[in-house]
């Protein structure tokens, strides 16, 4: 539909480091018991991914994946065309199995961060260990971006993927920007 | 007179001449210069005022423990007050100005206070200020707060940005002298991940200055092998110019790095501030000399014996031609040798030791050096500058033997190991009587979450004073920081000393006229006998002495004077040190600015503002923002040549009339869903949310477990399992948590999940008589006629081409829809319906029309008839309050007699005879007064409005007994002391039938 738009409508600034609106991505917030097999199975089927352990993402194939969030929950990534189908049909598909599915994709902005020194513009904002040994592909951190509630994780070499509330998304641009500019720290080896 | 000498200086690099100015005049210095060394290198020796009798003040220190050279850096935006010229490095265009002085340094009205200083003794401003008692106020506090303050306040906006910086570490080390390096090297050798930053410019710390060999090399290169070392190694973080200002719970650790301070170049953040999380923590921050307290001790051109070496070696500067050495103890005799070295003279070493030094009186009396043992300074003779000492017996009265001319003294007290960041998290200190010094207790160190230490001491702050032992001591703190085993570590000398003389007065038996002009706290002028006098009015704790006096209050926080000042008084009150205690220390270990706390929250950062999908065409179209939480909500839509107030009541007059638009995106929205969410729900609200079938909505009211009404909305039951619950727009995040805090922690065996889909959805009241038609315009899949789509039912389906779901309520009374959609979707809905409203008169409408509505209504307000005193019961609301359930939250407390009792104020509507508005926040007065002689209350207005419908004022209160006196007329207070009379009434002024909404 044309008249569906992102937060930013693709802002995005170009430097050293670089901040983009990312766009309209499917998001399902999910919350069950992970020890129960039913809802493993249904992450599986309707994603194609295993449930991920604390504090990881299990990624799949076209941008599918799961983050972990919480002890129960999970953060489903989907083609956002489909996420509202899919939320849907994974609610009738737990059937009795106590799970909650819904469709978060226009609750959220997203944001990539890329360039050389883009995990110390991010550790000048969010109270994560961006050390590389520390912080690697495969994990999630669910945590905070100055003064607001944010997720994020390595997409590709030198770029991360950023979450955050769709009504704080100016904010959180601002505060990558001004980061980004503010230019390196040097400590991340 | 202090000036440049022909050679020397390890830091300066004459090659590079800077230009700065001090009080308007143009100096020069070299790079690699501080202020300090730069000033007195041009002969600056005066270069401030103290803080209570304008005594004129030079630099005493040449480290972070300076009292006395505190300036105005830079102007404008970049002015800063109270800045450390032995920390500020010069460059190019620095200025500086002296400071707490008029009209100039040189000569200031504020010295006649020196004159009365007999009559300004210690707790002065509390005996003579408090008598007559009103006088404090209005005569003595503003004339103290004018001649009180050092620097003055900037007047500008910071032209300068700042930023955070989170890191975490296994170890790390503060300080960057040969301990800290030491300690780093050997921890790094765990291969953990090692951060070490050191306050200042430079790396080495002492000894550099003081010479002597490690592992075979002069100090100076040992430290440049180190850190080069350190910098290359992938797991080691080296930082100059960050200082360890605090040690807090867990290891957390805040490091301020100085990253344009020093340069003409201002680009880029000013400071950084290090958020650190170390596992283990070493402390490596050396020591702190002490002052000697003689009389005259405060004149410029007496110094710390170490800073005098520190300004000849470091900068090639020199206090004066004769330098008097003053000490108790041998490491004082350096910096006699050290002038020596320089070509200067030395005309004697005064040793209050009977016995005199270790071997190194040796060398000072092959280089010539007289040495006098068992003597003190009597007094220092000059005014504005040293000219020479009187010398006295240490064990006497200060009778004078003789005077030496001298233009310089070089006092040391003893030293002490710099505890502040071990004691910051409560690291213990014990008293070490052969060093005459606390020291840090490794048994009491302080201790994280398992139990365990997270700090541990190197070097100097150990109380390790000679080199060798400092290596020794910093090795085995590196390692066990690290938490690995080993032996070993850079090999110096331990050079012999003689033992150190605890001299806490010189001399000994000085009488009242010396003691009253021997400084321990130099910036805020206490003197031996202020301590001496608070011991004798009764002030027996170390803290009251401190607050009395004020010793150690002053910007330095008593790094100079707290040690001093604390055995004064134990002296006084003839108990031992250790039982006197010291006072605490608190970060930071020097001031931070405030702009490195803040970080980026500045500008467009300083707040999050969150903005629904239709922000930005609300701000296009004349939007008067409110600030709703963090949210921005349209107040009104302000049309050119309208005020707001006529733009709210067109906007009313057109909802009434034919139909307006609001945007309620803000409104919470919390999915709730489970088998047991129904009980749930049913405890959370006052009414029964579980009976409420699929396809209708309900209104809810939410109470804590005092019975008091907290939030209040619109819940809706989504399918057999699953309702949505929609809060005011403040209590979406309050509430979400408050129903996670029941299940998580309460009811954690209830089948519950909640989602906060408070964002997910843009939604649109579309409200007036117009409504229907407005919404059938856009065409869809929905029939949202009366019969099909009743009053408090929803739907979903296609409106236009819109994914929507449609809900049939009312806020203002008017047929009503509130449309949601996905909020990426919002802003085409937004801009559909107004195109497609134009044909029926559609007008936006904001947070105030919308406020009016309902109170013409006579709808309560969550924070307008609420404010966490109020009950449902209060608002009339018995009907909310559901008599079949056993239990909810709220449910025993309403229960309770004051709670049940008919002599509460209850919500009435108010009508004033004359129709004006009665004011916001006023109270129904009562006849008599109370206690207090504040006139008597019953009852005050809780929403108050000009209604546009009406033409007239209305208003809801709380009164005494309300719905008991309909037609009575009270009196509302106004803010001339007059009152206004107004009619009790039923709180529902429009349509109290409910039939225009009901179409």
């Amino acid at each position: 539909m044309s008249n569906v738009v992102s937060a930013l409508s693709g802002k995005a600034y170009t430097g050293d480091v670089s901040v983009k609106d990312a766009g309209l991505h499917g998001m399902i917030t999910l919350r069950g018991d992970f020890m129960d097999e039913n809802v493993g199975a249904a992450v599986q089927h309707f994603v194609g991914v295993d449930l991920p352990d604390a504090l990881q993402a299990s990624v799949g194939e076209d941008g599918r994946a799961a983050l972990w969030m919480s002890p129960d929950e999970v953060l489903l990534l989907v083609p956002y065309e489909q996420a509202a189908t899919l939320a849907t049909e994974m609610t009738q598909a737990f059937g009795d199995t106590h799970a909650l599915a819904a469709n978060v994709s226009d609750a959220r902005a997203v944001f990539e961060l890329s360039g050389p020194f883009a995990a110390e513009v991010l550790a000048k904002v969010a109270p994560i260990d961006m050390a590389s040994s520390a912080f690697m592909p495969g994990m999630v951190r669910r945590t905070r971006i100055a003064q607001v509630p944010a997720a994020f994780w390595i997409s590709g070499e030198d770029t991360f993927t950023i979450v955050c509330f769709r009504s704080v998304a100016d904010y959180v641009f601002e505060v990558l920007e001004t980061s980004a500019k503010a230019g390196a720290v040097g400590a991340l080896k | 007179m202090s000036t440049r000498l022909a050679s020397g200086g390890r830091l300066v690099n004459r090659g590079a001449p800077v230009e700065f100015t001090f009080n308007g005049k143009r100096l020069r210095g070299y790079e690699g210069d501080t202020l300090a060394s730069a000033l007195l290198a041009n002969d600056q020796m005066l270069m401030g005022r103290s803080f209570k009798y304008h005594r004129p003040r030079g630099v005493v220190a040449s480290g972070a423990e300076e009292p006395n050279a505190l300036f105005n850096l830079n102007e404008g935006g970049r002015f800063e007050p109270n800045q450390r010229a032995t920390l500020q490095e010069v460059y190019a265009g620095l200025t500086a100005t002296s400071q707490n002085h008029w009209p100039s340094l040189e000569f200031d009205v504020g010295a006649i206070n020196q004159a009365f200083a007999r009559f300004l003794p210690a707790g002065f401003y509390y005996k003579m200020f408090i008598h007559p008692r009103p006088f404090w106020k209005h005569v003595y506090e503003p004339f103290i707060r004018q001649s009180a303050g050092l620097g003055k306040a900037p007047v500008e906006r910071d032209a300068d940005t700042y930023e955070h910086f989170h890191f975490y570490c296994d170890v790390l080390v503060i300080g960057g002298g040969v301990a800290g390096l030491t300690a780093a090297l050997e921890a790094a050798k765990s291969g953990k991940r090692v951060m070490i930053m050191e306050q200042t410019a430079h790396w080495g710390g002492r000894a550099v200055v003081d010479g002597g060999d490690i592992d075979g090399m002069p100090a100076a290169d040992w430290v440049d092998a180190a850190v080069a070392k350190l910098s290359d190694m992938p797991n080691v973080t080296v930082r100059a110019r960050c200082m360890g200002a605090g040690v807090y719970d867990h290891g957390y650790v805040l490091g301020y790095e100085r990253l344009t301070d020093h340069t003409s170049d201002k680009s880029g953040p000013r400071h950084r501030l290090w958020r650190v999380r170390a596992a283990q923590i070493v402390t490596a921050g050396g020591a702190i000399e002490r002052p000697l307290s003689f009389a005259g001790n405060d004149r410029p051109g007496v110094l710390l014996a170490s800073a005098v070496r520190d300004y000849v070696v470091n900068y090639g500067v020199s206090l004066g031609d004769r330098t008097v050495v003053v000490t108790n103890n041998d490491d004082a005799y350096r910096t006699a040798l050290a002038l020596k070295a320089a070509g200067l003279a030395v005309p004697a070493i005064i040793d209050a030791r009977a016995s005199g030094a270790g071997p190194i009186a040796g060398e000072a009396e092959k280089a010539g050096i007289r040495i006098l043992k068992g003597k003190a300074i009597a007094s220092v003779k000059g005014k504005s500058r040293v000219t020479g000492v009187e010398v006295c017996l240490q064990a006497g009265e200060g009778a004078v033997i003789e005077t030496i001319a001298c233009d310089c003294v070089a006092m040391s007290g003893g030293w002490s190991p710099i505890v502040h960041l071990w004691s910051h998290c409560g690291g213990k200190l014990t008293w070490d009587d052969d060093q005459v010094m606390f020291r840090p207790d490794p048994d009491r160190a302080p201790t994280g979450a398992d139990g365990k230490p997270f700090v541990v001491t190197a070097g100097a702050a150990s109380g390790a004073l000679t080199m060798g032992a400092v290596l020794r001591d910093a090795a085995e703190a590196g390692r066990r920081a690290a938490g690995i085993t080993g032996t070993g570590a850079p090999v110096a000398a331990d050079p012999a000393e003689a033992a150190i003389k605890p001299v806490w007065m010189m001399p000994q038996g000085a009488g009242v006229k010396l003691r009253s002009k021997a400084w321990l706290d130099f910036q805020n002028d206490v003197k031996v006998s202020d301590v001496q006098l608070a011991a004798r009015e009764g002030f027996e704790s170390v803290e009251h002495t401190k607050r009395y006096t004020t010793l150690g209050m002053a910007t330095d926080q008593g790094k100079l004077s707290n040690i001093n000042g604390l055995a004064i008084l134990s002296q006084a009150l003839d108990d031992a040190i250790p039982n006197v205690g010291t006072t605490t220390f608190r970060p930071p270990y020097t001031p931070i600015s405030l702009g490195s706390i803040a970080g980026e929250a500045r500008d467009a950062s300083f707040q999050p503002i969150q903005k629904t999908p239709m922000h930005d065409w609300h701000d296009a179209n004349g939007a008067d923002w409110e600030p709703v939480g963090h949210w921005r909500r349209p107040y009104a839509f302000v049309r050119a040549g309208e005020t707001v107030h006529d733009a709210v009541n067109r906007e009313i007059v057109n909802a009434r009339q034919n139909v307006g638009m609001l945007d309620a995106s803000t409104l919470g929205k919390i999915l709730v869903k489970g088998p047991d969410a129904g009980k749930f729900l049913d405890m959370l609200y006052t009414n029964m949310m579980s009976t409420l079938p699929v396809g209708k909505c309900r209104y809810g009211l939410m109470c804590n477990e005092n019975g008091f009404l907290m939030d209040d909305g619109v819940v809706v039951r989504l399918s057999e399992d699953s309702w949505l619950c929609h809060t005011t727009t403040g209590g979406a995040s309050r509430i979400h948590a408050w129903m996670e805090d029941w299940l998580q922690c309460e009811w954690w065996d209830w089948n519950v999940y909640t989602a906060n889909l408070t964002e997910q959805y843009a939604q649109v009241v579309v409200a007036g008589p117009n409504a229907r038609k407005l919404l059938t315009a856009l065409g869809g899949d929905m029939d949202l006629s009366a019969e099909a789509l009743p009053f408090m039912q929803w739907t979903e389906g296609k409106l236009g081409e819109f994914d929507a779901r449609v809900y049939r309520i009312s806020f203002s009374g008017e047929l009503s829809f509130e449309v949601a959609v996905p909020a990426s979707q919002g802003m085409a809905l937004w801009t559909a319906l107004i195109e497609a409203g134009q044909d029926h008169g559609v007008q936006p409408y904001g947070t105030e029309a919308m406020h009016i509505m309902r109170a013409e209504k006579g709808f309560i307000m969550i924070g307008d008839e609420t404010d966490g005193t109020v009950i449902p019961q209060d608002l009339n609301l018995h009907w909310a309050l559901s008599k079949k359930k056993t239990d909810y939250l709220g449910k025993r407390a309403h229960e309770r007699s004051f709670m049940a009792s008919a002599d509460r104020w209850k919500l009435v509507g108010a009508e004033t005879l004359d129709g004006s508005v009665i004011p916001d926040g006023s109270y129904v007065v009562a006849t008599g007064v109370n206690a207090n002689g504040q006139r008597n209350v019953q009852g005050r207005v809780t929403s108050t409005y000009f209604s546009p419908t009406l033409g007239k004022g209305i208003a809801m209160a709380l009164v005494h007994r309300g719905p008991d006196r309909m037609g009575e007329v009270i009196e509302f207070n106004k803010e001339d002391g007059t009152t206004v009379q107004a009619r009790i009434v039923d709180p529902v002024f429009y349509d109290k039938a409910g039939e225009k909404a009901n179409v």
